[in-house]
Parts: structure tokens; C-alpha cells; sequence
């Protein structure tokens, strides 16, 4: 800011003191999932890789990924992609100067949450 | 840029506890952010205790008070204790608001009093707006005409006229865009919720005869497109306006232009 330093004025606390509301939440947790399934994404890859590599080096790509920890890695993930691609619909509405009043866009933000989990859940019902 | 924690010099520390009012039992705690530009010393939150039984409603009541009674060196800007002048906002139980129409019985526990956020602090409670105030002037919030100046005055209909409800109440408070983690990050170069707001009240006036000149002002990667629709601004608004929906509504017009 421009006037930062006059008289060694300190920076008053934001993040800190700020209470978080649904529409920040949601906000924050969109950039968070999408940077997150690139990491995913990377996970894919490897396996793939190591499948056009050789039998030993899928074994041990396989063997991680289908671990208890892999299995846990790539159910967020996948609750992350339908987190991601809900809150993506959301900015298309909004991209469209619909749905910014305050109580529709509490209820996109519900149904953003929600309806992840939801999809989430008979996601892995169908794969498992 | 982002930068999650305060800079070395901004650090709170714990503040005085003055001391209790005598023989009263409807006492509430209030913890109030202190910054004396003279001493040298980092910010503290001081902690007062008020008899509510000989208190208004609002936290302004309470702020003057405790600035009457108890501490008159607690520093705040105030004026028209009605919600129209804008003098008065700051953090209060975690969102921006103005003290003067925000009432303590909207407040669960202990009452929490910041200044606006993410703001270089002159004193206790008042923030350095000089920045916020220069980027609503860069949005030229007049009457922008080029044909010849009618007789009597610019005229408008009913119809386009209710177009700017919603805009025009604005105080310039300053708490929509102290609210907006897209400010507090890149504040510097995002003109932020209020001047947006503004300069939108401008764009859709249908008297105004600069529309395109202001949507290429704000044709900008910072400027305009830092909105990233959180909508902490509408949410905090004490007005009950709505700048996340100006904003959707400017970049509307710039993708409706370009194609």
C-alpha cells in the first residue's frame, strides 16, 4: 500500500481477525482442489508411465496407488474434482451476473459442498 | 502479494486491562485494538469492561464511552452515528461494519473491535485510507458528457434513473474492500469492491456519455479481474449493497463489447 512505512505505521491484522464465511470458504477451497488435482493428475500419470515402462516398475507404481494411502489419495481427489468442477459451474452462473444476491449465492455455495460430497460418495459406490 | 502473517512491526501484543466499573452487575468484556504512533511500541489489544446497564445499544455508544469514562486516549472516527457518513467503520466480532448502527446485541461473547483490515493504522482505530480515496478518484466518479450542455439540466427516465439504486447509496466506508482478500493481496494495483461499485454506478448512468472510455480504464489484469467473485464485499456491506454483482456486471459489459 502506498503510505505503508509513513511513521512506521503498522499493518492492521486481516487474515488473523477476519471471520471466514461460506462464500470465502468456498472461494479459497475452489483454488485449493484445483491446485491439488494437478498433483492428482501428476499420480496418474506415473501409473500410466509405469505401465508403458515395464511389469516391475507397474507393480510398484500400482502397489502405491492402490495402497490404504493411495486409495484415501485418490478418494479426495476425486471429491476434489467434483468439488472443483461444481464450484466451476458456479462461476459460470455468476459469470453471467446471475446469482450474486446474497441468499442465492449462500445456496450455490451449499449446493457447491454438498452436492461434492454427494457425487463423491455414488462415485465411488459405481468404481468400487 | 499474498503475505498470510503481519510484517515485524504490526505483531499484537496483550494490552492493558483497565479496570472493572464498580457495582455492576450487567458487565460486558470488550478487547480493542491500540496503536500509539508515538511510543514506539508495537500494537496491543486493550481489554475494557463496560456496565451495559448505562450503555446505548450500539458498539459506538460503547467506543465513546469507554473514550468518556474510562480511557480518552482510545482514538476513532466518528460522526453521524446514523449509518450515512461512513466515518466509522472498522472490524467489529470479525467483519467490517460501521459502529454507529451495529447493534452489541448482534454480537455473541466478548466484542472485538479492529481497525478495517490489511490498512497502514494512523492511530488505534483509524485506518489510512489515502490510497483507497486516490483509487475511487481514478475512476472518475462525475458526469462525463461531450454534446452540448442542455438548457436546464441533464435529464433521465424513471427507468433508467432506478438503474442506479443499489449504487448510489454508497458512503465510501471503506469496508467492502478492507473485507476482500483480493485487496488485502493485491490492493496496490486492484481497484477493489468500493471504486468498482463506483465506477459501474457511472458506466450504466444514462446520462453519462463515456461508457467506453471507462470500461478501457478498467480493461486490466489487476485493476478489474483481481475479483475473484468471494464476496466478502456484499456480504460485510453496512449498507446492504452488493459490489460483487457491479463488478460481475462491468465484466459482463467487457465480454458483451468484444464480441
Amino acid at each position: 500500500m502506498a503510505d505503508v512505512n509513513r511513521g512506521n505505521r503498522p499493518l492492521s491484522p486481516h487474515l488473523s481477525i477476519y471471520r471466514p464465511q461460506l462464500t470465502s470458504v468456498t472461494s479459497i477451497l475452489t483454488r485449493i482442489t484445483g491446485n491439488a488435482l494437478i498433483v492428482a493428475a501428476l499420480l496418474i500419470v506415473w501409473w500410466f508411465l509405469a505401465a508403458a515402462t515395464s511389469p516391475e516398475a507397474f507393480e510398484r507404481a500400482n502397489w502405491w496407488l492402490t495402497s490404504v494411502l493411495g486409495d484415501l489419495v485418490m478418494a479426495m481427489s476425486l471429491w476434489g474434482l467434483w468439488y472443483h468442477t461444481l464450484a466451476g459451474v458456479r462461476h459460470l452462473i455468476w459469470d453471467n451476473a446471475m446469482g450474486l444476491d446474497l441468499p442465492t449465492a449462500t445456496k450455490l455455495g451449499w449446493a457447491v459442498v454438498i452436492g461434492s460430497v454427494i457425487l463423491t460418495l455414488l462415485t465411488l459406490l459405481v468404481v468400487s | 502479494m499474498v503475505q498470510l502473517t503481519l510484517p515485524k512491526n504490526s505483531r499484537i501484543t496483550t494490552g492493558k486491562t483497565w479496570p472493572k466499573p464498580e457495582g455492576a452487575t450487567n458487565v460486558r468484556k470488550f478487547q480493542i485494538y491500540r496503536w500509539n504512533p508515538d511510543d514506539g511500541q508495537n500494537p496491543r489489544v486493550d481489554t475494557y469492561f463496560i456496565d451495559m446497564d448505562s450503555c446505548g445499544p450500539m458498539v459506538l455508544d460503547a467506543l465513546i464511552k469507554i473514550k468518556n469514562e474510562i480511557d480518552p486516549t482510545l482514538t476513532f472516527r466518528r460522526s453521524c452515528r446514523e449509518g450515512i457518513c461512513g466515518s466509522c467503520a472498522m472490524n467489529i466480532d470479525g467483519i467490517n461494519t460501521l459502529a454507529c448502527i451495529y447493534g452489541m446485541d448482534e454480537i455473541k461473547g466478548d466484542v472485538k473491535i479492529y481497525p478495517l483490515p490489511h490498512m497502514p493504522v494512523v492511530k488505534d482505530l483509524i485506518p489510512d485510507l489515502t490510497h483507497f480515496y486516490a483509487q475511487h478518484a481514478s475512476i472518475m466518479p462525475w458526469l462525463e458528457t461531450k454534446t452540448n450542455r442542455p438548457a436546464k439540466e441533464w435529464k433521465q427516465s424513471i427507468e433508467d434513473r432506478r438503474k442506479l439504486d443499489g449504487l448510489y447509496e454508497c458512503v465510501m466506508c471503506a469496508s467492502c474492500s478492507t473485507s476482500c482478500p483480493s485487496y488485502w493481496w493485491n490492493g496496490d494495483r486492484y481497484l477493489g469492491p468500493a471504486a468498482l461499485l463506483h465506477a459501474y454506478r457511472w458506466i450504466i448512468d444514462s446520462r453519462d456519455e463515456a461508457t467506453g472510455e471507462r470500461l478501457d480504464e478498467l480493461e486490466d489484469p489487476f485493476k478489474l479481474y483481481r475479483c475473484h467473485t468471494i464476496m466478502n464485499c456484499a456480504k460485510t456491506c453496512p449498507k446492504g449493497l452488493n459490489p460483487a454483482k457491479a463488478i460481475a456486471e462491468i465484466k459482463k459489459m467487457m465480454v458483451e463489447r468484444a464480441v
